[in-house]
């Protein structure tokens, strides 16, 4: 524990990534491999499931500190983070022990199954035996969210210069649904387990939004354009009869889709598609939002298949014929993609072997972007829910802006733009992939009421909440927390500390005084807020110090911006 | 009932009895001052009453000022109201100041820690019946280490920078951490720069404690000269142009606020020391008990979480006032005398 407590300790006190990476590489190439294997698996939020809740966690910590319940829920408001809360209030050690990580973890997992009263003692009992440091790694393998600016890419990289094996070989390894309780280091990382592979997704490539100039990507020939759908981004796995479905927050969500069980009959074996997740009825995308009703339940009842159907838009071919395609320009996995959906969209399984397959048809620009020409009539009931996302060549960058501005008809977010020639990257990569999105709807909204924030903005007012004019009154319609430069955070927090108006707990009403610029991606009417209405990732855009409140904008302005056919949220 | 010896007015804490008032914020005809921060010894004042030590400080900041100089212990009486000057072990110079007037006695702590320092006389507890205390750091949350350990740690790390051919750069307040950190910092291997501000004042105090040697960083220091050295500058010079004199460096902040992760990282510093001129909680409350006092009135720092611990906890009449000294819109600042760094250049990311 002392060597990974020093590590957090280490990555938690640089800003340097380098330095991250050195100490990462340093302690790959010390630590004793259990505790190797746990440190990737914690790294890569695949933490063992929580022993004890953070009520009892806050209780028992609370106790042996001698203070009372409310002294520690205030300083846990103003530091902000329950483990660093616990570590800082509790007693310092007098003698130290030295369990390794993984017996700890060991620990954690047995801890489980025992009783309440032997969970108590537990924990009461090795917090006393660990430093600030260890208690607060301690506390986070167990709250999770361990948010210490190392991601997964940065372990990988130090992974990859501790063993000499490739970044995106172990990037892959990595993938899936593995936990420390179900490998080993050697098994993971050295060993080409077929069993073990066999569900693994690839890492997702994903796109930086376009700076600056569109017309700086250079000759629009190159490039392909294609809707950036606004459902969930997945990769399809048909493996040896099985199917997974990986959502990119590396979720394994093939249960909650029993309509892709159908892609079994047609699609063959040793095929990985990568695509969106999407609410489609009666020829249509529905909105985000059914789509929601869906991502939360564990059990997906025969009624809510038929109210929101789901189909995969597929992108790309990232595995075909058993084989990574990831190499092939992006042209010549999409011309694979469009021959296998083609054939399977009607039910037709797609058999390899066989030279009498149908010649593919263009797909052609009918107004859906989503080719399903031949199943336009039958509802919820594709013969299988696979569609293909439209891949658009344009003449101009003027034609690919004025498909852009469709975007909102078409349900999309905006526009994706892929290089023809580009391979299919790893991770978050700048040059070969842009998305190109709509601009945001946007209000001016006046400061009603600020909250502490939380991590590194505790102690400061940065949570706020915002309202728009009716009948002269402010009616609350946003909160939004990002969006301000640090400097701007601390005057802003400076302003509201001296022009309270009144203190709920931790929230604090404020003067009218301060105008802001609100940006959101979708909105809808809505029965639970106050206002009627709800927007969608509400965020700040700039501080109208140029404006006097009396200029900020109406609630009736905002509900104009409202699309006409908007579903009740 | 009668009016209270130390009241909270618009102008700051006042006694009506004697007609002065205590580390006023605004302009007024007596001042009696505990200590050289800028937020307690304010420009504007026609008379400025303070300790010895802290009339060299306050002359040096506020210039041509009328002000004279008491020793500890000594009482001033005026109208029937005695005055007198305590170590608060806060800075160099820094008091509390007792306040007695027909058997009742106030005591207001202005800042203070408990902590021996080494530059600061230290904290003497003073028996009274309604103690005047700060509480920047008032939560269970701040725990010090003894200051030998936290110097272990600073100059491991300068040593450490120094092997690695880096400058090691601590931003520290001009008065009192600076010189804190001055005084124990290993200097047999490592020579000690300062930023002009810091340079300044820790030649006043030369006059009171004994430093080691320093050198001011001026347009002709050369580059090679500083090399694997230290040099303590104000947290406002963090990322300003000045700094680029000394690179490859490495940078530290010493402070209570240190305690904090997201108080650290927020900054682009690469390591904070918690290192404070403020009583962490324990400290605060062993205070108070010292004290025997009755009443408590909790000035800047969590000063309603702390007055409703004493009143619920302790069984004392504590209540909370608001000040105007700098404990509370500060997110990693204890009172600085430069004025002008309130809003330090910080590197951002806008999220």
């Amino acid at each position: 524990m002392k060597e990974f407590a020093e590590l957090i300790r280490t990555i938690d006190g640089t800003n340097k990534t380098n330095l991250k990476v050195a100490a990462l590489t340093q302690y790959f190439n010390t630590a004793p491999e259990d505790d190797k294997l746990w440190t990737i698996a914690i790294l890569s939020h695949r933490r063992p499931k929580r022993p004890v809740n953070t009520t009892l966690m806050r209780e028992w910590a609370t106790e042996i500190s001698g203070i009372p319940m409310w002294l520690f829920e205030e300083s846990y408001h103003i530091v902000g983070d329950l483990a660093e809360t616990i570590a800082l209030i509790l007693p310092t050690t007098s003698e130290p022990s030295d369990k390794s990580l993984s017996q700890i973890i060991r620990e954690l997992i047995e801890l489980r199954k025992k009783s309440e009263e032997e969970k108590k003692k537990y924990l009461q009992h090795n917090w006393l035996k660990l430093n600030y440091y260890e208690r607060f790694v301690f506390n986070k393998i167990m709250t999770g969210g361990f948010r210490i600016g190392v991601s997964q890419k940065l372990m990988t990289r130090a992974l990859a210069a501790s063993t000499g094996i490739d970044q995106d070989i172990l990037a892959h390894k990595l993938m899936g649904s593995w936990t420390g309780e179900n490998t080993t280091f050697q098994e993971l990382v050295f060993e080409d387990n077929e069993v073990a592979m066999r569900g693994k997704p690839y890492p997702f490539y994903l796109a930086y939004a376009v700076e600056g100039n569109i017309t700086d990507l250079g000759d629009v020939a190159g490039w392909s354009a294609e809707h950036k759908w606004d459902g969930i981004r997945s990769q399809t796995i048909i493996r040896a009869g099985e199917l997974f479905v990986w959502s990119r927050g590396e979720e394994l969500v093939t249960d909650k889709y029993p309509e892709f069980q159908k892609f079994l009959d047609v699609i063959p074996n040793g095929t990985v598609i990568d695509g969106e997740i999407l609410p489609y009825k009666d020829g249509e995308i529905m909105n985000f939002n059914d789509l929601q009703t869906r991502i939360g339940r564990k059990t997906v009842g025969k009624k809510l298949l038929a109210d929101v159907p789901v189909v995969v838009v597929a992108y790309d071919l990232l595995e075909w014929q058993g084989k990574d395609i990831r190499d092939l320009p992006f042209e010549e996995r999409r011309k694979l993609l469009e021959e296998l959906v083609e054939v399977v969209k009607d039910g037709v399984p797609f058999n390899h072997s066989g030279s009498d397959q149908p010649i593919p048809r263009q797909a052609r620009n009918d107004n859906s972007n989503v080719d399903s020409s031949s199943n336009s009539d039958s509802g919820s009931s594709l013969a299988v829910p696979l569609l293909l996302s439209e891949t658009m060549h344009f003449n101009s960058w003027e034609e690919v802006a004025a498909e852009r501005n469709k975007a909102e008809e078409r349900r999309s977010e905006g526009l994706m733009l892929k290089r023809k020639d580009s391979p299919y990257l790893v991770g978050r990569k700048k040059g070969d992939w842009w998305k190109w999105k709509v601009d945001p709807f946007s209000v001016d909204a006046v400061l009603t009421y600020a909250m502490r924030g939380h991590g590194r903005r505790a102690n400061l007012y940065t949570d706020y909440t915002f309202g728009l004019w009716q009948d002269g009154e402010l009616v609350t319609f946003a909160k939004a927390y990002s969006g301000l430069t640090d400097a701007e955070f601390r005057q802003v927090d400076a302003w509201i500390k001296k022009n309270t108006l009144e203190r709920f707990g931790p929230v604090r009403s404020v003067t009218p005084h301060h105008v802001f610029e609100i940006a959101f991606e979708g909105i809808a009417p809505s029965k639970r807020h106050k206002s009627g209405v709800a927007t969608r990732f509400p965020r700040i855009v700039r501080w109208r110090k140029d404006k006097p409140i009396e200029e900020a904008n109406t609630l009736d302005d905002l509900k104009a911006l409202i699309p006409t056919d908007g579903e009740f949220l | 009932m009668s009016t209270p010896l130390l009241q909270f007015t618009s102008k700051g804490i006042y006694c009506a009895a004697a007609g002065v008032y205590l580390d006023p914020w605004k302009p007024v005809n007596k001042a009696l001052i505990t200590h050289g921060h800028a937020d307690h010894s304010r420009w504007g004042h026609k008379k400025y009453i303070t300790h010895h030590d802290n009339v060299p400080i306050i002359t040096h900041r506020l210039g041509d000022i009328n002000v004279s100089g008491i020793a500890h212990g000594d009482n001033l009486v005026i109208n029937n109201v005695k005055f007198s000057f305590h170590p608060a072990g806060h800075i160099p110079g820094s008091c509390q100041i007792r306040v007695e007037h027909k058997g009742e006695v106030w005591v207001f702590t202005g800042d203070y820690k408990t902590e021996d320092d080494g530059i600061s006389t230290p904290y003497q507890p003073i028996k009274c019946h309604t103690f005047i205390t700060e509480c920047t750091f008032g939560l269970p949350a701040f725990k010090w280490r003894p200051q030998s350990e936290v110097m272990n740690d600073v100059n491991e790390w300068c040593a450490q920078n120094h092997a690695d051919g880096k400058t090691s750069i601590l931003f520290a307040y001009s008065l009192g951490k600076a010189q804190r950190l001055i005084k124990h910092l290993d200097t047999s291997q490592m020579k000690i720069y300062c930023h002009g501000a810091v340079y300044k004042m820790t030649e006043v105090l030369r006059e009171l404690i004994d430093f080691p040697e320093t050198t001011l960083v001026t347009r002709e220091t050369t580059k090679e000269e500083l090399k694997g050295n230290i040099v303590i500058a104000p947290p406002s010079a963090h990322g300003s142009a000045w700094m680029r004199k000394f690179v490859p460096y490495a940078t530290a902040s010493a402070s209570g606020w240190m305690t904090f992760r997201g108080a650290r990282r927020r900054r682009a510093i690469d390591k904070g020391f918690v290192l404070s001129d403020h009583c962490d909680w324990d400290g605060l409350l062993e205070s108070i008990d010292a004290t025997g006092c009755e009443n408590v009135i909790t000035t800047h720092g969590y000063q309603e979480i702390f007055a409703r611990y004493l009143r619920e906890e302790k069984g004392l009449n504590a209540m909370s006032e608001r000040t105007q000294y700098e404990g509370e819109t500060v997110n990693e600042s204890e009172s600085d005398v430069e004025s002008e760094s309130e809003i330090e250049p910080v590197k951002t990311k806008s999220s």
